[in-house]
């Protein structure tokens, strides 16, 4: 039985239902000598800012029971070096293009996604929900008034469609998946990570240099799944939900809260290949159940 | 450079010292395209630790399609590969960054500790190919490891924090005392030790390759993890932090910036 797991983000076709989280697989080139770029429904790059970030100080990162905590920072290599380099990289594959875009002022946001107006990239997705810079970010991710004004001001001069993508850390995601779809957001993805810490009990100090970082991996799952789903009752438009995503089983129960399509994190560190056996399970799960569309199942545990 | 991920088998582990494990993997991929100085993700079958731990390749037999890991227990992880036994498997990436560069001109390779392990591929390597006088200088803290496997290669001087083996002190006080020449200076181990190496060869116009860690995800240059900062900018944000993961672990004195 061949299935179809094709499915369409704001107009945008995808061959299927699953991309890399941004921050997590570079701009594809580093893991193009272990998977094939061309099985990926989209590539999400890491996030760009207009300018070079040098990104936070070291560790960055550090490992807790079934996730991780990181502080990275959104170290990148501002607008021009991506444009030159990474978008014609990634062109070469058979493979939607999603430009992860960060920001510490409005005027930032704007800036990038101008630069990208005239490049061939498919999908533009705006993080306002690091947890992990001073400035900007998140700041526009906690509060829906604040999400309403960047969006609408990414969405003027935007000339691909925008993915808003959303902080776990705030108190309730409806009022925020409402309030960027009022602005125009044309698909939104969530959950960012959510803010955590640890400390090393034998050194007596914090594991990141940065103190707080973002939890990520399968300890969080249910946190996204439950986001995903009431995210997905209170908009009309396309949700990729993330979030602890490390079988086509997790894939498929956030297809069946209501995301249309899925993205692959942290698993990829654990498993380079994740994210395409990722699709492959998916499929097997659809042959099992004899279920011919993915797009059958969306939301499916909320129709009688 | 081709990086393969693979199931090796476990050919014989043994314990060498207290809490220090030395293992042999077979793993052809890894052992055709390995060097000296690069290392190998091991991930562990307890899905509740995610990250892959990054130990160095201490022997490499390309004849066999074998590799040699020795790594000390200090944490769950590497109390987990520590179980291991004939036949067992293990999930493996590698190899991992970029090696040492190797230079024909007297050698001094210098391990501190758990640094001391993959300084026995480049001894073995550099003899072989007929540098000139290669020394190993190899500083412990208590127990010795390793010594035999070094004895049979080359010269070796020892440092221990106690004084029972060797200078009593570290390996600088070894260089020192046993007044040791070289063009080259290869090094390994913690970070007090890397940065005493470095003040030590710029100070005596000596290069030196530092063999550095950090905390580490991917492993392969992706998720910018491992950064450590450099005087030149780097090739992936031209910013100065490079990968210690891509970009190294070894890198020139020079280059090298303590944060
Ligand atoms: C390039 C490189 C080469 C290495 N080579 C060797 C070697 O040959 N022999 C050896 O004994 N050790 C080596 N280490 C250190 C080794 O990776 C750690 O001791 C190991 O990851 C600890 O894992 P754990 O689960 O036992 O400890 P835990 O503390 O439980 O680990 C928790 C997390 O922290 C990470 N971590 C803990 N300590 C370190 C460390 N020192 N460096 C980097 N990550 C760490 C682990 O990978 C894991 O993600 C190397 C490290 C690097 C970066
Ligand atoms: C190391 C790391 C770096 C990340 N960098 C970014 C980033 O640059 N931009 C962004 O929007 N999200 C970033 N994220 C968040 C992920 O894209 C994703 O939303 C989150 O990790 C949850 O999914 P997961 O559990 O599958 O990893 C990062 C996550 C990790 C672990
Ligand atoms: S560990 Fe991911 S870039 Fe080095």
């Amino acid at each position: 039985m061949g299935v179809n797991t094709s499915v369409t983000i704001a107009g945008v076709n995808w061959k299927n239902p699953v991309t890399v989280a941004s921050g997590t697989f570079g701009s594809g080139a580093e893991y193009s000598e272990l998977i094939d770029l061309n099985e990926l429904g989209a590539v999400t790059t890491k996030g760009v800012a207009s300018v070079p970030w040098q990104g936070n100080p070291t560790p960055r990162i550090a490992e807790t029971y079934g996730g991780m905590l990181n502080a990275v920072g959104l170290q990148n290599p501002g607008i021009d070096v991506f444009i030159k380099r990474d978008i014609p990289y990634l062109k070469q594959y058979d493979t939607k293009i999603i430009v992860n875009v960060c920001g510490k002022t409005v005027a930032d946001y704007v800036d990038v996604v101008e630069r990208l107006g005239d490049e061939a990239v498919d999908l533009l997705e705006i993080n306002v929900s690091c947890p992990n810079v001073k400035e900007g970010g998140i700041a526009f991710g906690q509060d829906p008034d604040a999400l309403y004004d960047i969006t609408k001001a990414v969405k003027d001069v935007a000339k691909q469609p925008v993915i808003m993508k959303l902080s776990p850390n705030v108190t309730d995601i409806v009022e925020m998946a409402k309030a960027a779809e009022a602005a125009g957001a044309d698909a939104l993805s969530l959950i960012n990570t959510i803010t955590g810490m640890k400390i090393d009990v034998h050194k007596r100090t914090f594991a990141l240099a940065n103190k707080t970082g973002g939890l990520s991996g399968p300890a969080i799952k249910p946190v996204a799944v439950r986001m995903v789903y009431q995210a997905a009752k209170a908009v009309r438009i396309p949700i990729i939900g993330m979030g602890g995503i490390m079988t086509g089983e997790d894939a498929i129960e956030f297809i069946m809260a209501g995301a249309t399509a899925v993205s692959v994190g942290t698993a990829t560190f654990r498993d380079p290949l994740a994210a395409v056996r990722i699709v492959r399970e998916m499929e097997a799960y659809m042959e099992r159940y004899q279920v011919e569309d993915i797009n059958e199942l969306r939301g499916c545990v909320d129709r009688d | 450079m081709a990086i393969t991920k693979t199931m090796a088998s476990v050919i014989r582990q043994e314990c060498i010292g207290t809490g220090i494990y030395s293992i042999w993997l077979e793993a052809k991929e890894i052992a055709d395209h390995a060097r000296a100085g690069q290392f190998v993700n091991l991930y562990c079958k307890d899905a509740s630790r995610l990250l892959p731990r990054p130990i160095s390749l201490c022997e490499i037999n390309r004849d066999h399609g074998t590799i040699r890991l020795v790594y000390r227990v200090a944490g769950k992880g590497t109390e987990e590969f520590s179980h291991l036994h004939t036949d067992h498997q293990i999930e493996i990436m590698g190899p991992l960054g970029n090696g040492f560069t190797q230079q024909l001109n007297r050698a001094i390779l210098i391990g501190g500790g758990i640094g001391i392990p993959p300084m026995l591929q480049l001894a073995k390597e550099l003899t072989e190919q007929g540098a000139d006088q290669v020394k190993a200088v190899l500083g412990y803290r208590d127990e010795v490891f390793l010594d035999k496997e070094f004895a049979d290669i080359c010269p070796v001087y020892y440092a221990s924090e106690d004084g029972r083996h060797g200078v009593k002190g570290t390996v600088m006080d070894a260089i020192r005392s046993y007044a040791l020449n070289g063009d080259m200076i290869y090094a390994c181990g913690p970070t007090p030790m890397l940065k005493a190496v470095q003040a030590y060869a710029l100070e005596h116009g000596i290069t030196a390759q530092l063999s550095l860690e950090e905390r580490m995800a991917c492993g392969i240059g992706a998720c910018l993890a491992c950064v450590c900062s450099s005087k030149e900018t780097d090739a992936h944000t031209h910013v100065h932090n490079k990968r210690v993961c891509k970009d190294g672990p070894v890198f020139f004195a020079e280059e090298v910036e303590w944060a």
